[in-house]
C-alpha cells in the first residue's frame, strides 16, 4: 500500500472514530438557554414551549431527517402523549411529573411500534396519505372518546405535583423551564448518540439508498421501526411535558396543523443535523409569537414564502445555509 | 318506514351533490399526479382562488353566475401554467418531501394573499333565480342548487370520459399515465401534455370551488380544510384514474354525508377509518396500479 493511500485511510478512520467528539460549540445551545433565562426571565412560558417544540423536533429529525421516512402525522405521537400524560394525572390520579412523562413515552413507544410494523411497509405516497389519515382518525377518536379525553372541550383536572416533591411551579414558568430542559437534555444524548452509532449510519444508508443497504444485508424495515418507535416515544415525552406545562390538553395537540408546523420547523432550521430543531424551533416559535400577533397574515404569507424558497434553494435549511458560507468564507472546511 | 326511505334519499342525493364538489375539484390532482406523481398538497389553492374568482367577477363586474363560473375554469386554468412552469417543473424527478414542502408553502401563500385582499370572512354570492328554491323530480322535491351541482358534476364526467377515451390528447394522457417513458419514446410530447392536464385539472378545480361556494362555503382557508377530502378521493380512487376519482368521491361524499346525519360526532372517524383500510389494502388505491 503506497503512503498517501495509508494516509487517507488513516484519515477516514480518524473521521470516522472522532465523529461524535464533542465540539466546542456545541455547548453554545444549552449556554444560550440558560442566557434566554437570565435576560428574559418574564418570558420562560414561551421558552418552556420552545424547548417542548426542540424536543418534538429532535423526535422527527431522527426519522425525516436521518431515516428519510416522510411524514405528515407525527402530530399523532406528540397527541397521544399529551393525552397519556394528562389522562394519567386527571383520571387515574397519578400526579408524579418524572413518571408521568415516562408514562408518555412508553404508551406512545408501543404506539409507534405498533404502528410503525403497519406503516413502514409502505413508501412514497402512500406513505404520505397513510400518516396523515391515521393522525386524523385518531383525532376523530380523541373526539368520539369524550368522556376519557374531554372531546371537543379538552382534558380539564391535570394536576401535577411539585418537582421532586421540592420545587412549586411558580407562576412565570420558570420552575417547567428548567425542568424542559432537564427533559430535552437526555432526549438530546440519546439522539446523538443514534445518529453517530453504526445504527444511525445505517438509518442513513437507508435514506440514501435503500436497496443498497437490502444489498449489503442490512434489516432495513426493522431498523425503520426501530427509529420510529424511539422517534414516537420522543415525541410523546415532548407531548407530556405541553400536557403537563399548561395542564390542559384539547384536540388541536394531534391536529395536522400541529403535524404540519412541526415539519416546516425542521425544514426551515435544517432537516439530518440535530442543531435543525434547535434553530427552527427558536427562530419559528419566537418570529410566531411577535409577528403572528401584529399581522398574522403577513406572518402566513411568510411561512409559506421560506418554505418555497427553502425547496429551491435552501435544502438543508438555516443550518445547512450557515454550513454553506461558513465554508465558502473558509471558517469550516468541507 | 316511508320516513326512513326519505331520510336516505335525501341523504344520498346531497352525498351526490357533495361527491360532485369533491370529483371537480380532486380529478385534476389526480390525472396530474398520476401523470408526473408529483404530491401538489396545493390543488385546493385553485380551487379556493376559482371561488374568489368567481365572488369577484359576480360581486364587483356584475357578471353573471355562470358565466363567471366558465371565466373562473379559464383564468385559474392560464394562471396556473407559469406555476407548472416555474415551480412545479424543477421538483418532478425531486422526492415527495421537496413537493409536499413547496406546496404546503404555496397554500400559506395562498391563504395569506387571498386574506390579505378580501379579508378572513367567507364572501357570499347571489345565485341567480333560477336555481333557488326546489325541484320536484316526481317523487319527491330537492334543492335546485344542488340538482344543477349534479348535473354539472355528470356533465364533467361525460365530458371527460369522451375526452379521455375519444379523442388523440385523451388518448395520448393515457398513453403517457400508464408508461411515461414507452409514451415520449413514441414521440408524444409529455411536457406539453403535462401542461395542459395541469391547466385544465386547475381549471376543473377553479370551476368546482365557484360551483362550492354555495355548498360548502368559501374562506382564504378553504384550501386547507378540504385539503385531506381531495387527498383521500385521490389515493383511495388510485393515481391518475378518473373513473376511480369518481368512485372514491362518490363513496367519501355518500359515507361522509351518512355520517354527518346518523353519527354526528364519530362520522368524521369513519372516513379516515375507511381511507386507511382501503390504502392498507390497495396501496396504490381502488383503480390505481401498484
Amino acid at each position: 500500500m503506497t503512503g498517501s493511500a495509508q494516509a487517507a485511510r488513516e484519515a477516514a478512520r480518524r473521521h470516522f472514530v472522532g465523529r461524535d467528539r464533542w465540539h466546542w460549540a456545541e455547548a453554545l445551545p444549552w449556554a444560550a438557554a440558560v442566557g434566554a433565562f437570565v435576560v428574559f426571565p418574564d418570558y420562560m412560558a414561551l421558552g418552556t414551549q420552545i424547548v417542548i417544540a426542540i424536543i418534538f423536533a429532535l423526535s422527527l429529525d431522527l426519522i425525516l431527517g436521518y431515516a428519510g421516512i416522510v411524514t405528515l402525522g407525527h402530530a399523532a405521537y406528540f397527541g397521544a402523549g399529551a393525552y397519556a400524560a394528562g389522562m394519567l394525572s386527571a383520571h387515574l390520579g397519578w400526579h408524579e411529573p418524572i413518571t408521568g412523562l415516562l408514562f408518555a413515552g412508553f404508551v406512545t413507544g408501543l404506539l409507534g411500534l405498533a404502528s410503525g410494523l403497519i406503516l413502514l411497509r409502505y413508501h412514497g405516497l402512500t406513505l404520505i396519505m397513510l400518516t396523515l389519515a391515521v393522525a386524523i382518525m385518531l383525532q376523530e377518536w380523541a373526539n368520539v372518546q369524550e368522556r376519557w379525553t374531554g372531546g371537543f372541550d379538552g382534558l380539564l383536572g391535570i394536576t401535577i405535583e411539585p418537582l421532586f416533591g421540592l420545587f412549586e411551579y411558580d407562576l412565570w414558568g420558570h420552575t417547567y423551564y428548567w425542568y424542559s430542559l432537564a427533559v430535552l437534555f437526555p432526549c438530546f444524548l440519546v439522539a446523538r448518540r443514534i445518529v453517530h452509532s453504526p445504527f444511525g449510519l445505517s438509518l442513513v444508508g437507508i435514506r440514501e439508498n435503500t436497496r443498497r443497504m437490502h444489498a449489503v444485508g442490512t434489516p432495513v424495515f426493522a431498523r425503520l421501526v426501530a427509529v420510529y418507535t424511539i422517534s414516537a416515544a420522543m415525541a410523546g415525552i415532548g407531548g407530556g411535558l405541553f400536557a403537563q406545562s399548561n395542564a390542559f390538553v384539547t384536540l388541536d395537540v394531534l391536529s395536522f396543523s400541529r403535524s404540519g408546523a412541526i415539519l416546516i420547523i425542521l425544514i426551515l432550521g435544517g432537516t439530518g443535523r440535530l442543531y435543525g430543531a434547535f434553530i427552527g424551533a427558536v427562530a419559528y416559535m419566537l418570529l410566531e409569537d411577535e409577528l403572528a400577533k401584529i399581522d398574522p397574515v403577513l406572518w402566513e404569507f411568510g411561512v409559506g414564502l421560506a418554505l418555497v424558497l427553502a425547496v429551491m434553494f435552501f435544502r438543508n435549511g438555516v443550518l445547512g445555509a450557515a454550513e454553506r458560507l461558513a465554508r465558502a468564507v473558509g471558517i469550516v472546511r468541507s | 318506514m316511508q320516513q326512513a326511505l326519505a331520510a336516505a334519499v335525501s341523504i344520498v342525493f346531497d352525498g351526490f351533490a357533495y361527491a360532485m364538489l369533491l370529483f371537480m375539484i380532486s380529478v385534476g390532482l389526480s390525472v396530474t399526479m398520476g401523470l408526473m406523481g408529483f404530491a401538489n398538497l396545493a390543488h385546493g389553492a385553485f380551487a379556493m382562488v376559482g371561488g374568489y374568482v368567481t365572488v369577484t367577477l359576480m360581486n364587483a363586474a356584475g357578471v353573471p353566475f355562470l358565466l363567471a363560473l366558465v371565466l373562473a375554469f379559464f383564468i385559474v386554468a392560464v394562471a396556473s401554467v407559469p406555476f407548472e412552469r416555474v415551480l412545479y417543473r424543477p421538483l418532478y424527478k425531486a422526492g415527495e418531501l421537496d413537493q409536499v414542502l413547496l406546496s404546503i408553502g404555496l397554500v400559506f401563500m395562498a391563504i395569506g394573499a387571498v386574506t390579505y385582499v378580501y379579508g378572513p370572512q367567507p364572501p357570499g354570492i347571489a345565485i341567480p333565480g333560477f336555481l333557488k328554491g326546489q325541484v320536484d323530480l316526481g317523487f319527491k322535491s330537492f334543492p335546485t342548487y344542488r340538482v344543477f351541482v349534479i348535473a354539472m358534476g355528470l356533465a364533467t364526467v361525460l365530458s371527460l370520459w369522451y375526452g379521455l377515451e375519444r379523442t388523440i390528447v385523451g388518448a395520448r394522457i393515457r398513453a403517457a399515465v400508464d408508461n411515461r417513458r414507452m409514451a415520449q419514446s413514441v414521440g408524444i410530447d409529455v411536457d406539453r401534455l403535462f401542461m395542459l392536464t395541469f391547466a385544465l385539472g386547475s381549471g376543473l378545480a377553479a370551476f368546482g370551488g365557484g360551483l362550492a361556494v354555495e355548498i360548502l362555503g368559501l374562506s382564504p382557508r378553504f384550501a386547507f380544510l378540504y385539503l385531506v377530502q381531495f387527498l383521500i378521493v385521490v389515493a383511495v380512487g388510485g393515481l391518475g384514474s378518473v373513473r376511480g376519482a369518481f368512485v372514491a368521491a362518490v363513496i367519501l361524499g355518500v359515507v361522509d354525508t351518512a355520517g354527518k346525519y346518523t353519527w354526528p360526532e364519530g362520522g368524521a372517524f369513519f372516513i379516515y377509518a375507511v381511507t386507511v383500510a382501503v390504502l392498507l389494502v390497495r396501496p396504490a388505491g381502488l383503480f390505481g396500479r401498484a
